[in-house]
């Protein structure tokens, strides 16, 4: 990243020698590419505002969120972010109290079992959903049964879900940072290893923690295959549903969903330059 | 196959972390007082097991069973049954058309992206809206394209109205098979613009300059230098981006309602109504079938990202 600086000086070198585009050749691609995938977006905006079939457009469906009624028409839209949001901190808390510690053991303490440990995260990438669930169906009538259909279940298998990219995130933090020395600082100063998560490594895995969360959060709101396959409601399954009565709002809850995913994402981002900058 | 894969990686990395670590020996480490240190890594074992280990394992081996339990091949040689092949044809054929124009397209936004700042805003904006697009879109993106080319889609109509042009015509294919190929490769770009910016902003200028310096042109830079140290990577992205075209379902799910045209779409037809082709626990037969397919492309996925990484360092 600190190249960056130094590679835009020897730009021009690089375009006369063909190893770069030139400004006009990157924005032609850039432009079409962007256009065409602008399309999509801006035609769910545009059919957001449709007035029915017949052409002319309306406020209507935008404004009809705020009505009175409004929570009553649509209440399986709002149970499936309520339940969405619910299972998006269950399962961040999952990366949180499971993944996180067991990362920073096995970097600590079973060095030899880091590639074991990135292997099983990375087999969710393998194993996609739509197998899992095949497995899973028989696995969550074992758990309802013994902690009950609730909500929140639903999460167990999400926590699966992220591993990649909770990992993926974590990871890197770990590798950047220098866990072992900042840890043995710590047992030095006679802090015990409660105080060393706590007060000195957490601290300092602060990015990776955040990226691995909202990362989480993003693919959570974003999941629909394992809950529609499990028959559960949440985010997704009850777009698809009221898009069937209504389509206007499911598009403009689309639209909400897509612009929250891409803020996450892009303070994913944010968060990672900043420290960067700093502490470098 | 996943799973017997372990063994060897456990191995390999024991070798190579004792050989990383002797120097400074684990004496250095202090290491937790025994016991106590196993039973830290109990939560994560337990949770991997539950629920990953045991539902991939119940998936991929359920198709051997009939529902009283007793052992069969039935499933199994539903698998060769022909609608089956053909669903896993055409699960092969959306996968690889939109990998390849998703690899090109994307190559092509990345190689247009050389030069610029890797911590600019343009670049932080591609990169959050590639991650958006391709990996969360799902159901919102069929909404999309049923507002831009549904049958009354923004595009559809404007095409017909000011060039008088229906791409409707032969009958809506946006709801079949054929539908899938613009939605898919919507999300296929972007995956392919997160997988290959990392190896093409690898390329060093120095290789541009020694290039040139030895008399070379542009043609011979991108033929002799550029192209084959990216081919691993490219063909590696390739490979990422069919599998993740052949395990997609949310976005096929919601364009298509009925029917079983692709592999996933088949699998939800399985669970659904319990039989298929008359036949129990079908979907744990295809599931094991897709699992398959996936560790086949992820193998070769890692094997061509292990060359690319020789020389990204």
């Amino acid at each position: 990243m600190s190249r960056a600086g130094t590679r835009r000086v020897d730009n021009s070198v690089a375009v006369r020698m063909g190893s770069e585009p030139s400004r006009a050749v990157r924005w032609i691609i850039l432009g079409v590419v962007g256009l065409v995938f602008c399309i999509p977006i801006v035609a769910m905006v545009v059919f957001s505002f449709k007035d029915g079939l017949g052409g002319g457009y309306t406020l209507a469906h935008w404004s009809g969120l705020f009505d009175e009624d409004a929570a009553r028409t649509y209440r399986n839209l709002f149970t499936g972010i309520g339940n969405s949001l619910l299972l998006a901190v269950v399962t961040v808390a999952i990366v949180l109290v499971v993944l996180l510690p067991t990362m920073i053991l096995v970097h600590l303490q079973f060095p030899r079992l880091r590639r074991t440990l990135e292997f099983i995260c990375i087999i969710p990438i393998t194993v996609p959903a739509i197998v899992l669930v095949v497995g899973l169906a028989p696995v969550y009538s074992v758990v309802v049964k013994v902690v009950g259909g609730s909500v929140w279940t639903l999460a167990l298998a999400y926590g699966i879900t992220v591993l990649p990219y909770a990992y993926r995130a974590i990871q890197s933090n770990l590798d950047a940072v220098d866990v072992i020395t900042l840890s043995e600082a710590g047992r030095t100063l006679s802090a015990n290893w409660g105080k060393i998560l706590w007060f000195v490594l957490l601290p300092n895995l602060k990015r990776g923690v955040l990226a691995a969360s909202f990362i989480s959060v993003a693919v959570v709101l974003g999941e629909f295959t394992i809950a529609s396959l499990l028959n559960r409601t949440n985010l997704q399954t009850a777009l698809l549903q009221v898009s069937q009565s209504d389509p206007y709002v499911a598009v403009i809850f689309a639209l909400l969903a897509l612009a929250l995913a891409f803020l996450l994402l892009l303070s994913i981002g944010r968060i990672g330059r900043t420290r960067t900058g700093s502490s470098s | 196959m996943t799973v017997a894969n372990a063994p060897v990686l456990v191995s390999d990395a024991a070798e190579s972390s004792t050989r990383r670590h002797s120097p400074s020996g684990p004496a250095t480490r202090r290491p937790l007082r025994g016991l106590v240190k196993y039973l830290g890594l109990t939560p994560f074992a337990v949770y991997v097991v539950l629920f990953l280990a045991i539902p991939t394992t119940i998936a991929v081996v359920s198709g051997f069973f009939t529902d009283d339990g007793a052992f069969t091949f039935d499933n199994v040689l539903g698998l060769f049954a022909p609608n089956v092949l053909a669903t896993f044809g055409s699960s092969f054929w959306v996968s690889a058309v939109t990998a390849v124009v998703g690899a090109v397209v994307g190559a092509l936004v990345c190689y247009a992206l050389l030069g610029t700042r890797a911590d600019g805003p343009l670049r932080s904006f591609i990169d959050s809206a590639s991650s958006v697009l391709a990996q969360f879109g799902g159901v919102m993106l069929a909404f999309a394209f049923i507002a831009a080319i549904g049958s009354q889609g923004l595009i559809t109509v404007l095409l017909k109205d000011v060039f008088g042009l229906d791409i409707f015509a032969n009958g809506v294919w946006l709801y079949q098979v054929q539908g899938l190929l613009p939605v898919y490769i919507y999300f296929q770009v972007p995956l392919m613009i997160i997988t290959f910016m990392p190896a093409l902003s690898g390329l060093k200028l120095q290789w541009a300059e020694a290039n040139a310096t030895l008399g070379g042109t542009r043609f011979t830079y991108w033929t002799r230098i550029a192209f084959p140290v990216l081919a691993p990577s490219f063909f590696g992205s390739l490979l990422l981006l069919f599998a993740n075209a052949f395990s997609s379902y949310a976005t096929a799910a919601a364009l298509i309602s009925q029917g079983a045209q692709i592999v996933p779409l088949q699998i939800r037809a399985a669970l659904v109504s319990e039989t298929v082709l008359g036949r129990e626990n079908m979907a744990g037969a295809l599931a094991l079938g897709m699992v398959i397919v996936m560790v086949v492309v992820m193998w070769g996925y890692s094997v061509l990202q292990n060359r690319t990484s020789r020389w990204q360092k």
